[in-house]
């Protein structure tokens, strides 16, 4: 990624619809579709990525003059208002910050959140610049703790010494300057409350490693984190989720990247991630079958769409995941592996699979 | 000597109600519940006789209303009309004896069914005033006119004449009533003068005049020539005869077999007919009507309801008809677009009905809230009850969202809309004897909805050409109002000048508008298909993605 002088681009931006106005033309901006039809996955690369369809917005359009009127402001209240003095803001203040009536209208140049938001994608995707380099940041979500040290906006931050909470992970992960790294691996997981279990069981202390979490969906931020400590330190990231069908797809969008954000993918994927658990073999092999839950219609829908994707249809390992979970009719929660002791999973399960590289890849 | 037992006095107090005395303690079974409604009501049954009077006799009706406000809650009421008139010796008992009259026994459209209204009317003039009512009429140029002041009897349930002379009127023909009662006069939904309004729509054949209590003097012009086709009588079919009626028609019949009653009795019952209830039924079909036992009569009745009979002729009813309609809505609401649509007849329990519907959109009508519904049965308005009433569960059953109107679930829908809901019947199956809610049979209702879509449609079609073509002219003059916004976004963006910006775009609109005004079209035939035409937008996510 080239360094950009994000006031620079989005002025450029404008000087290109204004060099149009002046010419008498109707002023138009092109850029990448960002619809599922024009996501490819680059067979090279392994990621996610838009495709070379392009759309054009134009002013004296009806169905687009709103859109573009929006993109245009959305782009100088950046500019002007965060750029311009430094500041960050989050995506519901930009919402307000462009929020106001047309005079003589009652039309909003925005009424919901959803169309700034989505001006500031297509800035993203106009422009090249990053949401984070635009200075506007999602809500921090997830925690990390390792024995790391950090510089953040001044401040040294030492990931090792954070009690039970840890780091809460920004959503710019941008700026940090990594100090000290000693760990050999990352651990993600799914779920906030198996961190805290790994986090008070010192984990990371024991093992030399980084663990980390979010809640649910992975973050932005927190796809940026590992992404740099995976390229700036050579650290392999392992995955545990629930072994299901949505723990199968948390890993594939931290490895391949996803739909809504093809055009990050390259600030975003990581390649190398593997998938240490939970396995439908482990299953069998823990004796976790008592702690089923069955499977439901929506279930087995997303089964049959993740196991058609393109990055996994040739995917023997995964396929074969995927059948045993229509035939297990099931799927079980990273915390079942409690119901044999409460620190069996940073004790016994995760240090035995990473030993012996039990990883699905 | 017998012993006086609890029963022999029981005896004496038991003894026969009149109907007048039955009515006066159940008043509300008439619709004269408050005082409000008893004011409606007068005028209501006076004006529903004269209007049938007058199509019986193929006259062009012109009706004088008059409400004079005595005291606070004190009216004088007052309905002329240039009907046919009434024979003298008929007066007494039109006016002053209950469930006197033509309509009772026998099935034809006409306004008043039970033949109880006028009567009922004096009646409660009578409890509220003790003064009865004036009756004047003429039945030709060259008859004298009568004149009568008639009382009940509320025992007997007899009129009473307390005057009876011959005066001079103006008129050739005609009937004029005057009733005192104690009423309220309120304007809104259920008022008379709603009534009034209502009545003139759905008759647009006859020429009203009406005197408010306000002295107002309000003309309802007439709005056509042509007299409605006049409805016909017609015989009861056999599917709507209920058991005890069965009975009663074979004790009155002069038929004298079982079969010749059949036949000569009900419409649509051949010989064939006649003989196949009879075989179901195992009745001798040459039996006497008069000799048939309940239990025979029950035989018959389901044999009836197993026996495959066509449907009763339609032809003895008489809709507005559309252009009739049209005309009335026209000259009652004002608004932008009117349509009707009259559906062919159709049959509930053996009784032939009509649905019509009118359709008003736009132009004054209030744009905000439930349409307005007028529902009418035989060209009488029902102004109570709408809840109540099969038109509102085929008006709420219908999605107007097809038809550019919105409605929430099971509702009324919104929009500038009022919807004329006729129903015409030789029998309008009310809820209650007050007459003012329809009845849920799902033929009915069926043929509401039906009537109801296709209006629907129409109106929709209008919508689309016109209000559609408004609103694509409003959004271009928005273009004149973004340019600004855009101008001074750009010109926070880049540094350049404002003016500048904002004069090329303005220039650019001005060469371009009949471009847009294309691509507005095409853009809209887009939106139809349910395509996205912009970017970004319906994304397929396939992920709820936290970013």
């Amino acid at each position: 990624m080239t360094k950009q002088d994000p006031k620079k681009e989005l002025k450029e931006m404008g000087l290109k619809i204004v060099e149009q106005i002046k010419k008498g033309k109707n002023p138009e901006i092109t850029f990448p579709l960002r619809n599922l039809s024009n996501i490819v996955f680059d067979k090279k690369t392994r990621t996610l990525k838009l495709g070379d369809k392009e759309g054009t917005r134009s002013f004296f359009n009806v169905a687009h003059a709103k859109k573009f009127l929006q993109t245009v402001e959305v782009a100088s209240v950046i500019k002007e208002k965060l750029l311009g003095t430094g500041k960050h803001s989050s995506l519901r203040d930009v919402f307000y910050m462009v929020k106001r009536t047309v005079p003589g209208t009652n039309v909003n140049l925005v009424d919901e959140q959803t169309e700034s938001d989505k001006a500031i994608e297509d800035l993203e995707v106009i422009t090249n610049l990053s949401r984070e380099q635009m200075h506007v940041n999602a809500n921090k979500n997830g925690s990390v703790a390792g024995k790391v040290i950090i510089e953040d906006r001044g401040d040294t931050i030492d990931w090792s010494k954070l009690g039970s909470g840890g780091w809460s992970i920004p959503s710019n992960v941008e700026e940090i300057k990594f100090k000290k790294v000693d760990a050999k691996y990352i651990l993600y997981m799914e779920k906030a409350a198996v961190w805290e279990r790994l986090n008070e069981d010192k984990y990371w202390q024991k093992n030399q490693a980084i663990i980390m979490s979010s809640q649910g969906q992975t973050t932005r931020g927190i796809r940026r984190l590992l992404q740099r400590l995976y390229e700036e330190y050579n650290l392999p990231i392992y995955v545990l989720c629930d072994g299901d069908i949505y723990g199968a797809y948390i890993y594939s969008v931290i490895k391949y990247g996803s739909i809504a954000l093809a055009h990050a993918s390259e600030r975003l994927t990581i390649p190398g991630v593997k998938y240490v658990g939970i396995t439908m073999d482990d299953i069998e092999k823990y004796d976790l079958k008592k702690h089923f839950i069955k499977l439901d219609e929506k279930d087995y829908a997303r089964i049959k769409q993740v196991s058609e994707y393109e990055w996994f249809k040739d995917n023997k390992a995964w396929q074969r995941q995927f059948k045993m979970m229509k035939d297990f009719k099931s799927k079980v929660e990273i915390q079942s592996l409690s119901s044999k002791d409460i620190s069996f999973v940073s004790e016994k399960y995760l240090p035995e699979k990473i030993k012996n590289k039990e990883f699905l890849d | 000597m017998a012993e006086r037992t609890k029963a022999h006095e029981l005896a004496e107090m038991q003894r026969e109600i009149s109907i007048s005395e039955f009515f006066t303690k159940n008043r509300h079974l008439l619709g004269f519940d408050n005082p409000r409604k008893a004011l409606l009501m007068a005028v209501k049954e006076a004006v529903d006789n004269s209007l049938d009077a007058c199509t019986e006799a193929k006259i062009l009706p012109d009706i004088y209303i008059e409400l004079q406000q005595l005291k606070e809650d004190r009216f004088k009421v007052i309905v002329e009309d240039n009907g046919p008139g009434i024979v003298k010796e008929q007066i007494p008992n039109i006016f002053g004896k209950l469930l006197y009259g033509s309509k009772f026994h026998r099935l034809r459209q006409g306004m008043g069914q039970q033949g109880i209204g006028i009567s009922a009317v004096l009646l409660y003039g009578q409890l509220t005033t003790g003064k009865g009512m004036i009756v004047t009429s003429k039945i030709g140029a060259k008859y004298k006119a009568h004149y009568y002041e008639i009382h009940i009897d509320t025992q007997k349930n007899e009129p009473i004449i307390k005057q009876d002379k011959i005066v001079e009127w103006k008129n050739d023909q005609g009937t004029r009533i005057e009733v005192e009662l104690q009423g309220i006069y309120q304007k809104g939904k259920q008022s008379v003068d709603e009534y009034v309004k209502e009545i003139a729509l759905i008759n647009p054949h006859a020429k009203i005049i009406y005197k408010t209590p306000e002295k107002e003097t309000i003309n309802y012009a007439r709005g056509i020539q042509a007299l409605p086709k006049e409805p016909k009588e017609i015989k009861p079919h056999p599917y709507g005869v209920e058991l005890g009626a069965l009975i009663k028609m074979m004790q009155a019949t002069r038929a004298n077999t079982v079969s010749g009653f059949l036949q000569s009795d009900f419409c649509r019952v051949s010989s064939s007919v006649a003989e196949e209830i009879c075989a179901k039924a195992k009745v001798n079909p040459r039996a006497k009507p008069v000799t048939i036992a309940r239990d025979e009569a029950e035989s018959l009745y389901n044999a009836i309801q197993a026996t495959k009979i066509i449907a009763p002729p339609t032809d003895c009813l008489s809709p507005v008809g559309e252009e009739a309609l049209i005309k009335g809505l026209k000259k009652e609401v004002d608004a932008e677009f009117y349509c009707a649509v009259s559906r062919p007849p159709s049959v509930y329990r053996g009784m032939p009905f009509s649905i019509e519907v009118g359709i008003a959109y736009g132009g004054s009508l209030e744009k905000e809230g439930a349409i307005r519904i007028m529902r009418f049965a035989n060209r009488v308005p029902l102004l109570y009850q709408q809840g109540a009433c099969a038109t509102s569960e085929s008006i709420t059953d219908t999605a107007w969202k097809n038809y550019g109107l919105s409605q929430s679930k099971d509702s009324i829908p919104a929009g500038p809309v009022v919807a004329v809901v006729h129903m015409v019947s030789v029998w309008v199956p009310f809820t209650s004897e007050a007459k003012e809610a329809v009845a849920h049979y799902p033929e009915i209702i069926k043929e509401m909805k039906l009537a109801l879509q296709e209006a629907g449609r129409q109106m929709y079609s209008y919508i689309r050409k016109t209000v559609r073509a408004r609103e694509q002219q409003e959004r271009v003059n928005l273009f004149e109002k973004y340019i600004p916004e855009l101008a001074g976004s750009l010109a926070n963006l880049t540094g350049e000048k404002k003016a500048v910006i904002q004069e090329s775009l303005e220039k650019s609109l001005k060469k371009g508008m009949k471009d847009l005004l294309a691509e507005i079209k095409e853009a809209e035939k887009i939106e139809v298909k349910g395509k996205n035409i912009a970017f970004g937008e319906k994304q397929e996510t396939l992920e709820a993605e936290n970013d």
